[in-house]
């Protein structure tokens, strides 16, 4: 049935380009995603949260008075091809592109969006993205200069380490993760012991927990993809690694715990986007997901989600469909729940397209990830 | 010591079942020469199968069964009839595009049909440790191991001592003479395939609590599988095995004692050593061919 509606709105999505009196009743904004490859995971997410938001959108009348026209196009989780994606979408004139979410597209997709003055709203966290004066680039999520300050004062405060482990992924995402992690170490004088980078889609991890064990961290940092997270927690518990094992959202999600099962309890770590927060809007918005979709959505869906409503906010806000405006007024807004419930949570934009919000510090317990502290705004 | 000792163990669970996969490579190119680039893909499917015996209420010991009879049908049977029979006469070439469009199929298939997700698969047996010269080692692993070794000798049994594996063999070997002796060729290819299919299956039980059931696990079975083939010797199944080991053993030797971050490149150094200084692989046999 889902799968008839999107082919439907699709078709008509295409159609939508070549008829005049369709295009003026709608506003263009293609999403660009992870839809097969190995980003499936993340770009499926993406687009949920993101569709979700769309139909309520449309059903109320949409933004001012058009409905929101998005084909998806898919990356297959390769940076060349999202770049001829973007290629694709620009010569039709887009308002706005959502996605992609995997930061190695995104870098290579915003040099053509900031060309062509179209702001995009991606889901990529690499701290690079808004680190090159593009001001065209937005995120939905915290970039890495955001959340590595919050879990280094963890690591000191709350964990007390004198000394760490780093396991990262070797990706765009692990990269930046790992460069802002070591200096946010560095800055508070804890020592990176073990600086591991392993693969993306990596399986096998005994190698790698040996040589964590070998080197005797107060704690080891864990900055892989989903996946792979789960599988290290499942080797770390096989070969008893007992040290704190504390990570990022990727390592506390429901879908890790799920696949990693017993292994995850104990870790630890900050959370930035959880369907978990203690906050009854993102729960009421998990729900509607799991209804709508049969799958407990991670913090992308609520990306894509929150994304649109962005877009939905900004826009209404300057009252006019205008790319150039838009990223005017994008830069420095703060957007309440109050003035606009499907944002969940309050949130405010810097003059890079940087996030910065609520986030939780949260634990596994028995099977499920559990928030024990809310943690400020960084910039409040 | 102790850390050596567990990744020999880990390595050789993991390479065990990289030979199986193999086996079946090495297995198809001998009867029928088909270079089956879905032979990754073959890997994913059954675990989603036994995912679906689950689901319907099935235990996991009936699951497993359940498939590898699916994979059996599906991946021996149709695979032969449908894809390989029709093919195979325009010539190797097209064969390889075929099951390489396959391969995208089954990808895509097992995402749309299942999820894009990775689902959590169940162990052959609980996760519990011995101690062996203070290193852990996993009994998932040493099942895993088992399971395999297993696997191997009763294929072993089965082509060397029994009369079917002989005819098999000869089939491999040279079909026209065998023809002419009355073995019945194409049925002895057509089990080729139903034996590629258990094989596939078993390593799809024993691989998936590891990586997790997931639709693109094929990519990096398939590629570590048909390295082990070329480094072992693509025209023996004994060679193969060898292959399959090697690989699993030095993937973690080298992440482990050389460098992580290099860790995808050692087995494609040894490849292109073996490439080089023995191409036939490891303990395979040179073959001339007429052209």
């Amino acid at each position: 049935m889902f799968r008839s509606a999107l082919l439907a709105s699709v078709i008509v999505a295409g159609v939508g380009v070549a008829s005049p009196v369709f295009a003026q009743s709608t506003v263009y904004i293609p999403a660009i995603l992870e839809l097969s490859g190995a980003g499936a995971v993340s770009g499926t997410n993406f687009r949920d949260g993101m569709l979700l938001a769309i139909d309520e959108i449309n059903a109320k009348g949409g933004i001012l008075g058009r409905k929101i026209d998005t084909p998806l196009l898919d990356t297959q989780s390769d940076a060349g091809i999202s770049r001829a994606q973007v290629q694709k979408v620009l010569d039709n004139k887009p308002f706005v592109i959502l996605g992609p979410v995997f930061s190695g597209s995104v870098l290579v997709d915003m040099l053509l969006t900031q060309q062509a003055e179209i702001p995009e709203i991606v889901g990529g966290e690499a701290a690079a993205i808004t680190q090159k004066g593009n001001p065209y680039v937005f995120r939905t999520s915290f970039g890495q200069q955001f959340s590595m300050p919050k879990i280094a004062n963890y690591m000191r405060d709350g964990v007390k380490a004198k000394t760490v482990g780093v396991l990262w992924v070797n990706n765009d995402f692990g990269k930046g993760g790992r460069d802002t992690f070591v200096k946010e170490m560095n800055a508070r004088d804890i020592k990176v012991v073990a600086d591991i980078s392993t693969e993306s889609g990596q399986a096998d991890f005994s190698a790698d927990v040996v040589k964590l064990k070998a080197a005797n961290a107060d704690a080891v940092f864990v900055y892989l993809n989903e996946e792979e997270s789960a599988r290290f927690l499942r080797e770390a518990k096989k070969q008893g690694l007992n040290k704190p094992l504390i990570g990022e959202t990727t390592l506390l999600g429901q879908k890790v715990i799920d696949l990693a099962g017993e292994a995850a309890n104990g870790v630890r770590g900050h959370v930035g986007l959880t369907v978990d927060a203690p906050i009854p809007a993102v729960q009421e918005f998990a729900a509607n997901f799991k209804k709508r979709f049969g799958y407990a959505c991670d913090h992308n869906g609520i990306k894509g989600y929150t994304a649109v409503y962005f877009i939905k906010h900004v826009t209404e806000k300057i009252g006019k469909f205008d790319s150039k405006a838009f990223a005017e007024a994008a830069h420095g807004i703060t957007i309440s729940p109050k003035d606009q419930p499907g944002i969940l949570m309050e949130a405010t934009w810097d003059k890079n397209g940087d996030i910065d919000r609520i986030s939780f510090l949260g634990e596994v317990v028995e099977g499920k990830q559990k928030i024990v502290e809310t943690l400020p705004k960084l910039n409040k | 010591m102790a850390s050596f000792i567990q990744l020999l163990v880990s390595g050789l669970a993991t390479g065990a079942i990289y030979a199986l996969i193999a086996v079946g490579f090495t297995l198809l190119w001998q009867t029928s020469q088909t270079i089956n680039f879905a032979q990754g893909e073959f890997v994913m499917l059954p675990a989603f199968f036994v995912l679906a015996a689950m689901n319907a209420g099935a235990p996991f010991w009936l699951a497993c069964l359940i498939g590898i009879a699916l994979s059996i049908v599906i991946l021996g049977v149709l695979f032969k009839l449908i894809i390989v029979d029709p093919m195979l006469k325009y010539g190797v070439l097209p064969l390889v595009i075929s099951t390489i469009a396959l391969s995208l199929f089954l990808k895509e298939s097992a995402k749309d049909f299942y999820s894009s997700q990775a689902q959590p698969f169940p162990t052959l047996v609980p996760a519990t440790d011995i101690h062996i010269f203070d290193a852990v080692i996993s009994t998932q692993s040493l099942a895993v191991l088992a399971v395999a070794i297993l696997t191997v000798v009763a294929l072993n049994i089965l082509l060397t001592k029994t009369r079917l594996g002989r005819q098999m063999q000869a089939t491999a070997q040279n079909p026209t003479l065998a023809r002419i002796l009355g073995i019945p060729v194409q049925r002895m290819v057509l089990y080729t395939f139903l034996l590629n299919a258990v094989l596939v299956a078993i390593a799809s039980i024993l691989v998936s609590p590891i990586y997790l059931a997931k639709f693109t696990n094929g990519e990096t079975l398939g590629m570590a599988a048909f390295i082990a083939a070329i480094i072992g010797g693509f025209n023996q199944v004994r060679g193969a095995i060898l292959g399959g080991l090697i690989l699993g053993v030095l993937d973690n030797l080298s992440a482990a004692y050389i460098s992580s971050q290099y860790r995808g490149a050692f087995p494609l150094i040894i490849l292109i050593a073996v490439i080089l200084l023995r191409p036939q692989g490891l303990l395979g046999r040179v073959e001339e061919r007429t052209v």
